[in-house]
Order: C-alpha cells, then sequence, then structure tokens
C-alpha cells in the first residue's frame, strides 16, 4: 500500500450530496454522506467540530458540522455563500459528489454542562458551530437544567431558523431570546445589542456553562458582561475563526498569537484568548 | 551517542565519504557555486563543491568572491540549505479525478523517495530542521511527505570556519559549531578534516574511511577555529522573552520597518524554519482532472490573512509583526524555544535592507 494513503488526513474522502435544504437566499445546508461503507462506519465527530470540504477543481473550505453525531452517516453542514468554493457549493444537487476530510478541531465541551444550566449565545448569520451544539443539548434535554439561547442579528431579515426558534422556546426549560441590530416592520423581538439582551436570561445560577460564537467583538463583548454579572471565566467557551487550509497545524494561516485554531481550537476557554480577541493583527 | 574524540581525515579523501555513500544508495547534496550564490544541489564528486570560495554578506547584500583557499568549506552560507529536501517549495498532495457519472476519485501520486545524504551541513541549519522536525514530525498529526524525506536524509556536517556579518548563530546557542543531529561532523582544517560521529549510522561509514589518530596540534587548531569564528559575530539577537514583543506591538519602530518594508516575503522565503503554505487546486486542461497543490507562502501576502469578508492583517506593519512576533516570540510558546537559528539569510535576500536582529534589539528594547 502507498505510504501516503495510510494517513488519510490530507486526502479527501468521496461523499454524496444526500439533501440540500435552502435556509435563506444565500444559506444552504448539504447533507453529505460517504460513499464508502467502511469510511462511513468509522467516521465520528463532536458538536463544534469541523470538516474541509472539497468542491472538485476549486478547492477545499473549512465547515462546521450542524447534524447530531448519533447519526455520524448523514453528516449536515450549514453554509453561507461568501467566496468561490461556497458560491460552487451552492449549486451542488442531490446525488452530486464532493470530497470530505475530517472531521478537526476541538469541539464544545459539552460534558461540563452536565446537571447545570446551558447558555448559548450567538451573533450572525445563524452561527453553524452553535447550532451542532444547540440540536446536542436540546436532543439531550435531560442531561440539563435549563438551556438559553441568544441569538443576535445584524438585521430582522437576517434571521433563518424562525420555525425552530419557536418551536425550541415552546420546550420545557428553554429560553430563547432574539435580537436584531436593525428591525424591520412587525419583528417582535428586542431590538439592540446582543449584550442587552444578557440581562433578560434568566439563569438558575452562576454555575453554568456559556458556549458563544459570533463576530469576535461580539464575543469580546458578550463574554466580559457575563464575567462583570458573577459568572466565571473558565465557564465560558469562544469558537473563533481564521484561515484554514491543512486543518492539521501545519499550514501556518490559522495562527493567532502561539495557537493554531485549527488543531488547538477552533473552541477555546475564554481566558486562554480573552487578551487576544480584537486585538489588531494577531 | 556519545562524542568520540575525533579522527582525522586527508582533504582528498573525503571523496572516500562520498564513494561509500554512493555505494549505500545515497544521493548525494552539496554546496556549489551556482547563480553566484553557494547553492545545495545534487554533486557527483569533490570538484563540484566550492572550493577557495567565500560569500560576503550585509543586509540587502550577497556576494561570492574567490578568495583563494583550498578549503571547501569555507564560507558562511546561501539562500537555501535543507528546507526545500524535505519541504518541497511546490507538491502535489492528491490528484482528484472525476468521471462521466460525475463521481470523484482522489489518488495520491505515487512518489519514490530517495535517500539523500547531504555534504556540508552548517549547524545554524541543523538547528532548524530540529524545528522543522518538530512542527511536521512531532505533533498530533505527522506529514507523511516530509517524513518519508527525512527517514531517507544523512547528514554530513560542517562545524563553520567563517561568519558572514549577518551571521549571529552564538547568541541563538545554534552555532558555529554542531553539537547534535548530524551523522557525521567535519572540522576542516587547510590539510584535511578531523572527523566524529553523531549517529550510529554515520559511525558505520567512519570505520570505513582511512582515518589517523588527530594530533594535539590539530585539536588545538579546531578549538582556535571554533574560537575565532565565534568571535568573528558582532551581531548579536538579544535574548526575548515570551511575550516581550507582542507585548511592544505599539513600539512605533514597526511603523518605521513598515515603511521600508516591501512585504515581498523573501524573508520567510530563504528562512529555514518558516512552514507557511497554501493549499490550491489546478484543474488539468482537459477538465477530467484537479491537482491538489500544497506551496510554500508567506504572512506577507495578501491572502495569508484573508477569510470571508475579513482581512486579519491589512497592512505591512501588521504583516511585518506577524513574521518576526511569530519568529521570536510566540514561536517559543509553540515549540519551546524561538524559531531563529542565527543564520541571518532574513538580512542577506532582503531587498530593502531590512536588518532583522537590529529591529528585534530595538523593539525588545536592548538597544534603548
Amino acid at each position: 500500500m502507498n505510504k501516503f494513503a495510510q494517513s488519510n488526513f490530507q486526502v479527501p474522502l468521496s461523499a454524496t450530496v444526500e439533501a440540500f435544504i435552502q435556509e435563506s437566499p444565500s444559506i444552504f445546508t448539504l447533507r453529505l454522506q460517504l460513499c464508502d461503507s467502511t469510511a462511513r462506519d468509522e467516521y465520528s465527530f463532536m458538536p463544534g467540530q469541523f470538516n474541509m470540504l472539497y468542491l472538485y477543481g476549486i478547492g477545499e473550505v473549512p465547515i462546521s458540522i450542524v447534524s447530531d453525531p448519533v447519526d455520524s452517516t448523514l453528516i449536515d453542514h450549514t453554509i453561507r455563500v461568501v467566496g468561490r468554493v461556497t458560491e460552487g457549493l451552492a449549486k451542488l444537487k442531490v446525488g452530486d459528489e464532493v470530497g470530505i476530510r475530517g472531521p478537526f478541531g476541538r469541539g464544545w465541551p459539552l460534558a461540563l454542562a452536565r446537571d447545570k444550566d446551558l447558555l448559548i449565545v450567538t451573533g450572525g448569520l445563524g452561527c453553524a458551530p452553535v447550532v451542532a451544539a444547540i440540536n446536542f443539548a436540546l436532543n439531550r434535554r435531560a442531561h440539563y437544567e435549563n438551556i438559553h439561547i441568544v441569538q443576535g442579528v445584524k438585521h430582522s431579515d437576517d434571521l433563518i431558523w424562525r420555525e425552530q426558534y419557536d418551536r425550541w422556546n415552546q420546550m420545557n426549560g428553554v429560553e430563547v431570546l432574539l435580537a436584531a441590530d436593525a428591525a424591520g416592520p412587525a419583528w417582535p423581538f428586542h431590538t439592540g445589542q446582543i449584550t442587552e439582551l444578557l440581562d433578560q436570561v434568566t439563569l438558575s445560577d452562576d454555575s453554568c456553562l456559556v458556549l458563544i460564537c459570533g463576530p469576535e467583538g461580539m464575543m469580546k463583548a458578550a463574554a466580559e458582561k457575563l464575567i462583570d454579572d458573577g459568572i466565571s471565566p473558565f465557564s465560558i467557551y469562544v469558537s473563533l475563526e481564521r484561515n484554514m487550509q491543512c486543518a492539521v497545524g501545519h499550514c501556518g494561516h490559522c495562527q493567532m498569537g502561539p495557537d493554531f485554531l485549527c488543531k488547538d481550537g477552533p473552541v477555546f476557554v475564554y481566558p486562554d484568548v480573552r487578551h487576544r480577541l480584537m486585538q489588531e493583527g494577531i | 551517542m556519545e562524542q568520540q574524540i575525533p579522527s582525522f581525515l586527508l582533504r582528498n579523501d573525503l571523496s572516500v565519504l562520498l564513494d561509500l555513500l554512493v555505494a549505500d544508495g545515497y544521493q548525494l547534496h552539496g554546496p556549489q557555486v551556482r547563480d553566484g550564490a553557494i547553492t545545495y544541489a545534487s554533486i557527483s564528486s569533490l570538484s563540484d563543491l566550492p572550493v577557495g570560495y567565500q560569500d560576503q554578506q550585509k543586509p540587502g547584500h550577497y556576494q561570492l568572491a574567490e578568495d583563494h583557499n583550498k578549503r571547501f568549506f569555507h564560507w558562511a552560507n546561501g539562500p537555501q540549505a535543507l528546507k526545500p529536501l524535505l519541504y518541497p517549495a511546490r507538491e502535489v498532495l492528491w490528484q482528484a479525478k472525476r468521471n462521466a457519472s460525475g463521481s470523484i476519485q482522489f489518488i495520491v501520486p505515487v512518489q519514490s523517495f530517495e535517500k539523500i545524504a547531504v555534504i556540508g551541513v552548517k549547524a545554524c541549519d541543523i538547528a532548524a530542521l530540529k524545528l522543522q522536525d518538530q512542527h511536521f514530525l512531532q505533533g498530533e498529526y505527522v506529514d507523511p511527505g516530509y517524513q518519508a524525506r527525512r527517514e531517507g536524509l544523512l547528514l554530513v556536517a560542517v562545524n563553520c570556519s567563517y561568519a558572514a556579518s549577518t551571521c549571529f548563530c552564538v547568541s541563538t546557542g545554534d552555532g558555529p559549531s554542531v553539537e547534535s543531529g548530524f551523522d557525521i561532523a567535519l572540522t576542516e582544517l587547510d590539510e584535511g578534516f578531523l572527523v566524529a560521529a553523531g549517529s550510529e549510522k554515520g559511525e558505520r561509514f567512519l570505520t570505513r574511511l582511512p582515518l589517523q589518530n588527530a594530533t594535539a596540534q590539530q585539536l588545538d587548531a579546531a578549538t582556535q577555529q571554533h574560537e575565532t569564528v565565534a568571535a568573528m559575530q558582532t551581531r548579536r539577537l538579544e535574548p526575548i522573552a515570551v511575550g516581550q514583543l507582542n507585548d511592544a506591538r505599539e513600539h512605533p519602530q514597526w511603523q518605521d520597518i513598515a515603511e521600508r518594508c516591501l512585504a515581498c516575503g523573501n524573508c520567510t522565503m530563504v528562512c529555514p524554519t518558516c512552514f507557511c503554505h497554501h493549499q490550491n487546486d489546478e484543474l488539468v486542461m482537459k477538465g477530467d482532472e484537479s491537482q491538489h497543490i500544497r506551496e510554500w507562502d508567506s504572512c506577507f501576502g495578501e491572502s495569508h490573512g484573508q477569510l470571508a469578508g475579513f482581512q486579519v492583517r491589512d497592512t505591512i506593519k501588521a504583516r511585518y509583526q506577524q513574521w518576526m512576533i511569530h519568529k521570536l516570540d510566540s514561536w517559543q510558546e509553540q515549540y519551546g524555544r524561538s524559531g531563529c537559528t542565527g543564520c541571518g539569510r532574513c538580512m542577506s535576500w532582503c531587498p530593502a535592507e531590512i536588518d532583522f536582529v537590529a529591529e528585534a534589539n530595538i523593539i525588545g528594547g536592548a538597544d534603548e
């Protein structure tokens, strides 16, 4: 056997598009299944991890896995069209093939939230890494005390999965708080900064686990506000983003100070990255 | 392996070592004069080596001169040493083939990895190799291509007898003589070499060489040479503590450098420890095959910090900070020591004559 083939982290596996779900004009979900049955059986992941998706002839992009690890044979990726590869992925149809390398990175430490409140704070357009955590937690509702989901968007029109938020909000012990920096007519939720919403969260006590994902400025503002309110910085986790190409800490693009985000993250405990967030050029 | 008292090999008997290496299946790589610089490439005999050449270097300047000495290795360095041998500047990682029905097959090109013996490796470059080993071999993921090439590598090191004005390996603790990480080490004297083994592999070759016992005078001459070349190094990188440069991001010198730096990336290309690379796809003309290419990249390039809709480092100042702070500061947190081994290439090959060491000393506070 070729020496290279034994270490397949560099080489994608082919996967078929099993479903294509248009979430909004620029956001879609690809449900993928590995073609090789052995690889399919061996594949497993945790919420917060990502795959490198390969579009034939164009290249690879890092994409968070949003589906539940209980079924790792169907792997969902929610993707926003932002560049060459994602534009191409948006044109795929059921039955088309792509490549998958993964999963990579450290995911959310959801085990730490056992029997505690879980507070999930997200900003930006349907932040995929936390969607994985939300789905995971709601499917294991009994493992946690109350679950609080705080979502901010730039404009009310950007909110996807509106029905899902409504459904979650009706679940026992689940609180959903939504905010838009700018809102169109008939927006029933908060208009303003996400940090303002954090005052409305009704935590059982301070011993909760907080997961935050979104723009760096929003993550920093939210984390600092929660710390001011008495939550331990060591209970706060953030998911960071940088250019990722190799996904194994070799190519150097995802460095943030001494960390290689692709393998040391993308999820970090807040004190490890607190001083670096929003630092210019780092 | 313990260091033994070196033996002596007559000057022209170095060819015996080359022959033994070839007989053992090694391809020979060594220094030679090419395009006006000392370059490591395939060699076949001693006559390929740069006898009598010496390099004059300073920031923005590299020039070879013939100084009529009889030595093979009486020079400091050239633009590259070991990095391209183990970590090629460009390689195909895999190919994707798409058939008529649209299914994709991923193929890793079959490569044969030759055994390569490199003659005349300097201490700074062996130190750099150790850092590349840490990066590509000793982490969570082992790079298979690097590993295969590394396993076939045999290193014949040479203790430096000359330092260019850009050399500062004494201050980084990496030279001018090699201490470990080689298979055979040579100390070149006028009439021949003191020879020592650094590995069992190296020892096996030494036992087959026409060696003599080294004389006290030869050992003294070697010690003297080491001290002379160490004293030649007037350039000195002052120690930098973890976080020291990162905490000095507001220092006005960064902007001063940014006004001179062209962001060409030469420093990162010649640096023996820089590891950044990008991965791109190149569609083959017929359209049924795409090559996934890995190619050296530089933190000075625009695409290095580019994210969808977000540029992490959009100024030359921020990119120069990334280069220097990573190399001298955050590298220590990543790999337990600085990423600089004192070779000085980033200065010689800088078209803007930026003096990396002087700038680091200013920002680190040593020159104030």
